[in-house]
């Protein structure tokens, strides 16, 4: 009992109290100065009329669809290259130093590098003779370059799940598979993508449950703007609670937040089976 | 397997783990107020180019009353506002503070500030020594004084006089632009002549390339909707008559939907269709001082907080000139003053309601102006700043005739500042983008004036 004791606290303090209070918060006007005043269901109501909020979920499903799909690809594409072909240790940690880095440096550094004036990608693009790209300040890149950059930051440490998935593959199966004439393609799809499946639940769980999350590369770069384009749904709630003084508004659109991830986890478990694995 | 929530022992941890952050969070909490008259008083304030005037302030305050020591902490605008008030809830703000007029509302509304009358009068505060209006600024809807003023500021032109002479407009002529919303005036003739493309084409002769702009003639650092387009366009929508909202002080009713209001930005965000000022797009990041600073704009309209650094420019000839002359026949600017607040938490209200006084004083406003950082808000301290720039080379009187003359108009003074903010940036971002037409404005103002309706 004991030794669970520091966790469970840690658990208590920063978890379930929190997320409780969160809850009665939603329900209350509360500017953080004096006491939070019971409104009901008065929040929801300004949530679902919300043009901001709908634009926020917009956004941020925008900038999860990207994210994931080119963080897990690529992830996927690096984790085979890990096992099959760049065994050196050197070139597997190599993969990983991006995610090293903290987002808020990760993120301040591609800021500097995309400028559209002093950042070296635009001198580059330049020197090829096309027109500058305003990375940061353009409502049609800013989300897709949000997406960019922690895709860059995040493919490694993915990689590396996945990676782990792949070694727990019995190798007889492969052997298997090329005596009986299999092409590679046949043997990933027949054998490494149904097999690494518990693993690839997991792995999408983690990384869409992160990217609902995204705040911090938007808080250091764009802050929302341009206009409305990189106002996600975290930044919504930051910007509510902290800038505006409505924590009671901020946290009915944080537990709208749960709900999503909650169903979103559910549905991803459920469709990939991720709790049992096709090779007992 | 057993659910591990279910065993008695676990609820039973549980129970403790819970009571301990309650008792936790219970510790945060403010404590009642002392009224200690010694010991160390915290300060904080946002402007990094006046620390060293106020450290001075604090070392003299500490040699004149030893038993109190003044704490400085400087924080940038951009965290300020967001510590101060979490730590106003947290117990931990500081006890006196640099207060902004469009924030202070929100704080007399929570009982955050301690109200400085009986101070003034036990003092003896002479209220008219300050430029007129400054201190009646920080009185409250209810009648109550909550700061008081320690400076001033009015907007001007900082421009490149050797580009103004090379496009053959003479300082004169950069002191008496005119401006309408309808063709901009000399002013946009003024702003189009110092465009340059990068074949040396000027923005008002044939063949202008406005997609390769080398020099802007204007500089842009953003919409400016946050901040009622204090520094970027307040001064021309101003001498259309138009006003912020209905009254000011405590204004219930905002004014975005009127037609001058609309002209005038369409005016304005016509210039970076035109190629005269840099597109919205391509100022995210950047530093519309620095851009100036390196020879990418010519003009830039900006508050005299910032001389110090356009100062600072190597190779440019800094010109100051006034704001131009609009349909009103004037020349405006809005007027923003800052001032010193006691936090209702403090435990040290007697040293803290002193060191205000101080800082209210010509002993610590004068030292200010002999730093040239700011204008004080003592009439005979704003006199000495304006003598301190000048031995520093800086002309600083088109900010300081604007209070001469009196054509300065408030900064708006609102309850629901930050929430107006959040509707108005993004609302002003998209006409100046391109991205919708200033009537898209009439919607957001519909917004804003909800937020009073409750």
């Amino acid at each position: 009992m004991v030794f669970i004791a520091p966790a469970l606290i840690g658990l208590v303090a920063f978890y379930i109290v929190p997320t409780f209070r969160g809850l009665y918060l939603s329900f209350t006007d509360y500017s953080i100065l004096g006491d939070p005043e019971w409104v009901g269901m008065k929040n929801y109501q300004a949530i679902a009329k919300d043009p901001m909020f709908w634009n926020s979920l917009w956004v941020t499903v925008e900038y999860v669809v990207i994210n994931i799909v080119l963080q897990t690809s690529i992830a996927l594409g690096l984790a085979l290259l890990m096992h099959n072909v760049a065994k050196s240790i050197l070139v597997r940690g190599a993969l990983l130093l991006p995610y090293l880095m903290a987002n808020v440096i990760a993120a301040l550094l591609w800021f500097w590098m995309l400028d559209y004036q002093i950042g070296i990608v635009n001198q580059v693009i330049e020197w090829l003779g096309l027109p500058r790209v305003a990375f940061f300040g353009s409502q049609i890149w800013a989300i897709p370059t949000q997406a960019l950059i922690n895709t860059w930051r995040n493919m490694g440490y993915t990689a590396l799940l996945i990676f782990a998935g792949l070694q727990a593959i019995p190798g007889s199966l492969y052997e298997a598979a090329s005596l009986d004439g299999s092409s590679p393609g046949q043997t990933f799809r027949k054998i490494t993508l149904p097999l690494l499946r518990p693993v690839l639940a997991l792995v999408l769980v983690m990384t869409v449950t992160g990217s609902f999350q995204v705040f911090d590369t938007v808080a250091v770069t764009t802050q929302g703007g341009p206009i409305n384009a990189t106002r996600v749904l975290q930044y919504l709630i930051f910007q509510r609670a902290f800038n505006e003084q409505d924590f009671g508004y901020g946290s009915a659109i944080a537990v709208i937040l749960f709900l999503i991830l909650m169903v979103v986890a559910v549905i991803q478990m459920k469709f990939l089976r991720g709790n049992e694995s096709d090779l007992d | 397997m057993k659910n591990p929530f279910t065993s008695k022992k676990t609820v039973g941890a549980v129970a403790i783990a819970v009571f301990a952050a309650a008792s936790l969070s219970a510790c945060g909490g403010a404590s009642a107020g002392g009224n200690s008259a010694s010991g160390d008083v915290s300060y904080w304030l946002w402007d990094a180019n006046q620390l060293p005037a106020y450290q001075q302030c604090a070392d003299d305050f500490h040699k004149a009353n030893p038993d109190i020591t003044v704490k400085i902490t400087q924080t940038g605008w951009d965290d300020y506002w967001g510590k101060l008030t979490n730590g106003m809830a947290a117990g931990t703000a500081p006890d006196v503070f640099t207060d902004h007029l469009s924030k202070f509302p929100d704080f007399v509304k929570t009982k955050q500030l301690v109200p400085l009358d009986d101070a003034v009068k036990a003092a003896n505060i002479n209220l008219n020594q300050y430029n007129a209006g400054l201190a009646d600024l920080w009185v409250g809807q209810d009648g109550k004084r909550y700061g008081l003023p320690k400076d001033w500021d009015t907007i001007s032109l900082f421009y490149n006089k050797k580009m103004a002479a090379a496009a053959g407009l003479s300082p004169a002529q950069m002191a008496s632009l005119t401006w309408n919303p309808q063709d901009g005036g000399t002013y946009e003739k003024a702003i189009a002549h110092l465009t340059v493309d990068k074949n040396g084409k000027r923005g008002d002769e044939p063949g202008f390339d406005k997609n390769n702009v080398a020099v802007y003639g204007l500089g842009l650092p953003g919409s400016d909707g946050e901040n009622a387009g204090q520094t970027q366009w307040s001064f021309l929508s101003a001498t259309t008559g138009w006003t912020t909202t209905d009254k000011n002080p405590w204004g219930t009713h905002f004014n975005y939907d009127d037609k001058r209001l609309q002209d005038t930005i369409a005016w304005w965000a016509s210039l970076a269709q035109k190629g005269y000022m840099p597109k919205l797009e391509t100022t995210v990041g950047a530093s519309a001082p620095d851009a100036f600073g390196a020879g990418k704009a010519a003009i830039n309209s900006n508050g005299d907080w910032m001389i110090g650094q356009y100062k600072t420019y190597k190779g440019v000839d800094l010109g100051i000139a006034p704001t131009p002359v609009g349909p009103n026949g004037k020349s405006m600017s809005m007027f923003n003053g800052l001032a010193d607040s006691i936090w209702a938490g403090t435990k040290k209200k007697d040293a803290s309601i002193k060191w205000v006084e101080y800082l209210a004083s010509t002993k610590c406003q004068d030292v200010v102006a002999s730093k040239a950082v700011v204008f004080p808000a003592i009439k005979t301290s704003s006199d000495k700043a304006a003598a301190a720039f000048k031995a520093k080379g800086i002309d600083v009187t088109p900010f300081t005739q604007h209070v001469k003359d009196d054509t300065t108009f408030l900064l708006p003074i609102t309850d629901n500042a930050a929430k107006v903010a959040g509707i108005m940036k993004p609302a002003m971002d998209a006409v100046v983008a391109g991205k919708a037409p200033a009537s898209s404005l009439t919607a957001a103002n519909g917004q804003v004036n909800a937020l009073f309706a409750k």
